[in-house]
């Protein structure tokens, strides 16, 4: 492989592998504190996106305010599910719950179906986004630095509150034993409201980003992208972030090279996240990173 | 050999008798839903074998379905047919050499497809547990689809096969999901049955037991993919024609949807399940096309009907979070009343 097509695939690796964590942190921290694959997780990128765009669109908000009302929004949403679907079933089984998770991921993908039309809408990119700089042979899209180095930084803060901050020591708490952390006096609905926000949060720009690459939005995206970055979380190791950022950058990085190496594998590319996630699974049962959720009951 | 219970052999007959005289009361479209309900509750029954019965939370019947339903269109496809319907690449030379026109026996060859695949699946998908086992069935059920889409010269790609010949009307569809409902029970009240529900309440003390835990998952594993493969064959023979984006998640889902509604374990529960998802999703039908609401007409919205299943869904878990029968059968819920009018 000549070097500049290696440097354009690291590129293009390291923005899909961003995207992809972005999104899996959402997953793994709610799995984290819920025990709960949160399939409507995918559906919030979705709902990012678009509002992102119908703000920029239809509300002639400039790029930057647009993505801070997706946040918003996804933020709002992502407490709203929870204090609506899943809150009263805290105590139900775990089964309920993912029945649950999937009706919200249902009714937002029709929601927007009947609202919006099911056809894909072009993806508006704003005019300092879509310059395209050159070094030697190798062409980037701004987009596609824009979005590695902003991705970059989403993640240092999202570990910083993590590891260092008060609320995310309760947050790594209530992973750990949803039970005694109530007896210590922490709010554990207040946590899990962070989480559901925190991880909304991310999910929206992850959904904006991935807009600025892919620019066709429709409302069943987030269907296929949120399970791929959901098979990131668990390769990674489900309920760890820095797991959910590896096993994102791993498959993003998987996809693109292998396309890009033998093309007539690409009709695969969507299934390289799971066929990954399965031999990895096969060697190492809880992840790269992983905990073993199981185990840890008795 | 259970010896069966009078209350089972009533309601089998009354089952029999309602596929026998259908023809004559019903028309052509609720015939057509009652063939859909009749291969729904076969692939809910089996898939609760697994799910409810055995407790392994498998996320893959719609892979299952799928190999049944091609294997099954494949075999009765004749030559001709095939070579007409390949737009994508020529049929590859064992696909043109795979024919029958004996509907049974395609059945059961996408029967022992199913089986088979599931057989050897078993081994990674069993060192597997819990959620994992999850992701991972959801993983080869994913795998399954994308499989049938990129090797056109055996399945046509996405363009998927059309002229199927549509053997199974409602006496097949009905018939084989009475046998496969008796089958069922029959397993889950045998010794294999009470190993089963020993797994699913606790693997390790049933291992303890001396439970070969692996046995009895890959078992039932491969009985619920077995029935799912002959549901996935009468599938095909019923619509006529399959493309492999029917067999996504959205159908994984959707039998979740049944068996969690009717209760996890229970075999009336996913019958009932199935009637009530299957045969309230076409009642809702009317949402989708233009309302009239207090002398306003709406416009059309597509899409409607599934808003507001969804919203059913949510509130169904939210208030009946054990589903409709929970672990109980029909027949314990009639003993039980009429123990209590005594």
């Amino acid at each position: 492989m000549e070097f500049s097509l290696f440097l354009q695939n690291m590129v293009n690796g390291f923005s899909l592998g961003s995207m992809y964590a972005l999104i899996a942190i959402g997953y793994t921290m709610v799995y984290g504190v819920l025990r709960l694959i949160n399939f409507a997780h995918g559906d919030i990128m979705m709902v990012g996106a678009y509002v992102c765009f119908f703000g920029m669109v239809s509300l002639n908000l400039p790029f930057i305010a647009a993505v801070v009302f997706a946040v918003t929004i996804c933020a709002a949403l992502g407490i709203i599910t929870d204090t609506i679907a899943y809150k009263p079933l805290r105590k139900a089984p775990r089964i309920s719950l993912l029945i649950t998770a999937i009706g919200i991921s249902f009714f937002l993908e029709n929601l927007f179906n009947v609202i919006f039309g099911s056809e894909a809408k072009a993806f508006v990119i704003p005019q300092y986004l879509q310059k395209v700089l050159t070094f030697g042979d190798i062409t980037l899209a701004m987009s596609a630095v824009f979005v590695p180095i902003i991705t970059l930084i989403l993640l240092a803060i999202t570990l910083f509150i993590l590891y260092r901050t008060k609320y995310g020591m309760a947050i790594r708490a209530l992973a750990f034993d949803i039970h005694t952390v109530n007896l210590m006096g922490i709010d554990a609905n207040l946590i899990i409201a962070i989480v559901f926000a925190l991880g909304s949060m991310l999910a929206a720009i992850g959904g904006v980003f991935w807009s600025l690459n892919y620019p066709s939005i429709e409302p069943m995206m987030g269907v296929l992208i949120g399970l791929k970055a959901f098979a990131a979380a668990v390769l990674g190791g489900i309920g760890s972030v820095g797991g959910a950022v590896l096993g994102g950058f791993i498959i993003g990085f998987t996809e693109v090279v292998v396309v890009s190496l033998s093309p007539e594998f690409s009709g695969f590319k969507d299934a390289f996240a799971f066929i990954f996630l399965i031999l990895i699974l096969i060697f190492k049962p809880t992840g790269i990173l992983g905990y073993d959720f199981e185990k840890s009951r008795f | 050999m259970r010896v069966p219970k009078i209350t089972h052999i009533i309601f089998f007959a009354l089952a029999v008798g309602f596929l026998v005289i259908s023809h004559y009361i019903f028309d052509d479209y609720s015939l057509r839903v009652l063939n859909n309900i009749a291969i729904f509750i076969i692939l809910a029954v089996s898939y609760n074998l697994i799910n409810g019965v055995t407790g392994q939370f498998s996320l893959e019947p719609n892979g299952f379905v799928a190999v049944g339903a091609y294997v099954a269109a494949l075999i009765l496809l004749d030559a001709d047919a095939k070579n007409y319907q390949f737009d994508l690449e020529s049929p590859a030379v064992f696909v043109l050499w795979l024919h029958s026109s004996n509907f049974l026996l395609a059945l059961l060859a996408a029967g022992v497809c199913a089986t088979i695949l599931a057989l050897v699946l078993s081994f990674p998908v069993f060192r597997v547990r819990g959620d994992y086992l999850a992701i991972v069935t959801l993983g080869f059920g994913f795998i399954i689809k994308i499989l049938a889409i990129n090797y056109p010269s055996i399945t046509n790609g996405s363009l998927g096969l059309s002229s199927i010949p549509q053997h199974a009307t409602l006496y097949y569809t009905g018939g084989i999901a009475i046998i496969s409902v008796i089958m069922v029970l029959n397993i889950v009240y045998s010794k294999f049955g009470r190993a089963m529900k020993a797994v699913r309440d606790d693997e390790d003390a049933a291992l303890a037991m001396g439970v070969n835990t692996f046995a009895v998952k890959t078992t039932a594993f491969s009985t619920s993919a077995f029935l799912e493969g002959v549901g996935g064959g009468l599938w095909a023979c019923s619509f006529a024609s399959i493309v492999p984006n029917e067999f996504d998640f959205y159908l994984t889902f959707q039998l979740l949807i049944i068996i969690v509604l009717g209760g996890l374990g229970s075999m009336t529960g996913a019958i009932l399940g199935t009637i009530l998802v299957i045969g309230g999703g076409e009642w809702l039908r009317f949402l989708d096309e233009p309302l009239s609401l207090f002398g306003h007409t709406f416009d059309a919205m597509p899409g409607l009907r599934m808003i507001v299943f969804s919203v059913i869904l949510i509130l169904v878990m939210l208030f009946a979070r054990e589903g409709i029968f929970g672990k109980r059968e029909l027949t314990d819920v009639a003993r039980s009343a009429i123990k209590r009018l005594k």
